[in-house]
């Protein structure tokens, strides 16, 4: 593998603007690594290196003009399979949108673009974001480049398994219930989810609208913060998203935070978590106190509750987003005597197990006579989730907790026990239903494995996390970590 | 929680889904134990509690009505399974008498 594949973004992306280093030569480089591992590893759903050759040469021509680069200039990259990209293929993982080319470019793609980001392709996930391993993929699963035998997480295994792999140096995922996170913390990498509403949904391909999130993967705070800095922002074509200032994040990393509280909720360990990842945990929290922060007991005493909340609510939205698969306008037509025929024709063979299962549940729970006793009340639980958060705020400026209860799992372990596969996101779901940012970083390597530590902020804290997170990272020395053997990736 | 087969079928012509008979009592098996795990929230007094929608503070998001370019009817077409000139082709939606 060529060790410049392994540098940082920050420390590439200046050689490539003072033409040190052409993007020519580095998507050359990134490519070739590409086929090399990706037959190991499957992180994407569709390659793009013609276009990305291209398109590197295109930008060593404008530079050799005078142009000036932008943020991202020349640095390849990777995004989820539910971002429409303008004449590349988007299918979200599922059969139904198989052969969708979108018309249209999503904001954020078309943000990477202006910025100067080459795509190396679309990566893999659940179908419609709906899992926590990428198992649930109508084409094949992804693996962890940690272990190959195990998951990279999900729903945005791929583009996880794509940067720690050294496949992309950035990618862009979506995060409902914990799709960046969960994965970020699998594959050892930060994966920031920011607040709702912070980056433009443009183009995402809806699943559950009152969660979704754009978020992005990096394999330091630094590089996290410079992709945040280019899709987050106000967009017209976008009524869920916020006309507020973006902060210049990667300028502010260094500053100091101050002596930050940072709240510790014994009620969320107590939902359960292996013995490594909670030894882990108190020992980030034993580093996090060594930086002169003061960790402070909190409650949140509805968490409890958050796993069914979320269950009931996502479903429920995703019920309704769904509907417009329908074999009409776009995707997969099963043909049909009847127009109901051919709906439910198409849409029985076109969904997958899992999306079939969240529509039924759905439905079930927005059905007449169930809608009160369920949708609505979860509805209500999660103000009591939102404003156990609130109030938690009043105390303290972050919130720690860790990322996943375990490390990564085996491929197949959960695929039958769909129960055991929603409990994954057990401690990234709470914060999904207050819409806060959170910030997932490497926190301790258990058996081989690397393992995620949230520090959580209130509604845009975007750059006190990052600046914290940057602290955790600079003492603790977890960051750009390389999945031993690399050798083991190549085919 | 109880879901007989005549509600998973009721909710999978709600939601325009077809089953074969063995995926459907799969599925109504799922559903009544996920759904009996996520009743927990019944357990809560949310007497007086609003509901929350979104977490956004924001209401009736209004824009000028500009006109500005949109897609062509070629490029909304060319995903469509079945065209006839500049329509979407489907089946007869009223039956004869």
């Amino acid at each position: 593998m060529n060790p410049l594949l392994r540098r940082p973004a920050h420390e590439i992306l200046p050689m490539l603007s003072r033409g040190e280093l052409s993007c020519r030569e580095l998507m050359e480089i990134s490519l070739d690594w590409m086929s090399q591992t990706e037959v190991r590893i499957h992180s994407f759903l569709t390659q793009d290196g013609e276009r990305a050759l291209a398109k590197a040469s295109a930008l060593d021509q404008r530079r050799a003009k005078g142009e000036m680069p932008g943020p991202l200039f020349g640095l390849p990259v990777a995004v989820k399979d539910n971002l429409a990209t303008k004449g590349l293929r988007t299918t979200c993982g599922s059969r139904i949108l198989e052969d969708f080319v979108p018309p249209y470019s999503a904001t954020v793609i078309e943000r990477l673009e202006q910025g100067g980001a080459v795509l190396l392709g679309k990566t893999n996930c659940d179908e419609f974001a709906m899992g926590s391993s990428t198992e649930n993929s109508a084409f094949f699963p992804t693996r962890n480049p940690w272990d190959l035998e195990r998951v990279p997480g999900g729903s945005s295994g791929g583009s996880a398994a794509a940067v720690a792999s050294g496949q992309a140096f950035l990618s862009l995922g979506t995060d409902t219930g914990g799709s960046v996170r969960q994965p970020a913390s699998f594959c050892g990498l930060c994966g920031f989810k920011p607040t709702y509403g912070r980056v433009s949904r443009y183009g995402l391909i809806a699943f559950a609208s009152s969660l979704d999130q754009v978020g992005t993967f990096a394999r330091n705070v630094r590089d996290c913060a410079l992709l945040l800095e280019v899709i987050a922002g106000y967009d017209p074509l976008d009524s869920t998203s916020l006309n507020e200032p973006v902060p210049p994040y990667s300028r502010e990393l260094e500053n100091n935070p101050g002596s930050l509280r940072i709240g510790f909720a014994g009620d969320w360990l107590a939902m359960g978590l292996t013995p490594e990842v909670e030894r882990t945990f108190h020992r980030a929290l034993d580093t996090l106190r060594g930086l002169g922060f003061a960790i402070e007991s909190i409650s949140l005493p509805h968490s409890h509750y958050a796993l069914p909340t979320y269950y009931l609510i996502a479903p429920a939205e995703a019920s309704a987003n769904l509907a417009r698969f329908d074999g009409i306008r776009y995707g997969l037509r099963v043909p049909g005597e009847s127009l109901k025929d051919l709906y439910q024709a198409t849409r029985g063979q076109g969904f997958g197990a899992e999306v079939k299962r969240r529509i039924m549940l759905g439905t079930y729970a927005l059905s007449a006579g169930y809608r009160d006793a369920f949708y609505l009340k979860a509805q209500q639980v999660r103000t009591l989730i939102r404003r156990d958060f609130e109030q938690a705020f009043g105390v303290v400026d972050l919130i720690a907790v860790p990322t996943t209860p375990s490390t990564a799992f085996r491929l197949g372990e959960k695929v039958n026990d769909p129960l055991a596969m929603y409990m994954a996101d057990l401690f990234t779901i709470p914060i999904s239903l207050a819409g806060l940012p959170s910030l997932s970083l490497p926190m301790g390597i258990e058996g081989g494995l690397p393992v995620g530590l949230q520090l959580v902020g209130p509604t845009l804290a975007e750059s006190r996390i990052l600046q914290a997170a940057w602290r955790f990272q600079q003492a603790t020395g977890l960051h750009d970590l390389v999945p031993p053997p690399a050798g083991a990736l190549r085919a | 929680m109880k879901v007989t087969t005549e509600d998973a079928l009721h909710i999978a012509q709600l939601a325009r889904l077809r089953f074969s008979p063995e995926e459907l009592e799969v599925l109504r098996r799922q559903m009544e134990s996920l759904l009996s795990h996520f009743s927990q929230v019944s357990e809560l007094d949310t007497t007086g509690i609003p509901p929350t929608s979104g977490v956004l503070p924001l209401v009736n998001v209004m824009r000028e009505d500009i006109a500005r370019p949109s897609l062509t009817v070629e490029d909304v077409l060319r995903n469509a399974p079945d065209r006839e000139g500049d329509c979407f082709r489907i089946p007869a939606i009223l039956e004869e008498e």
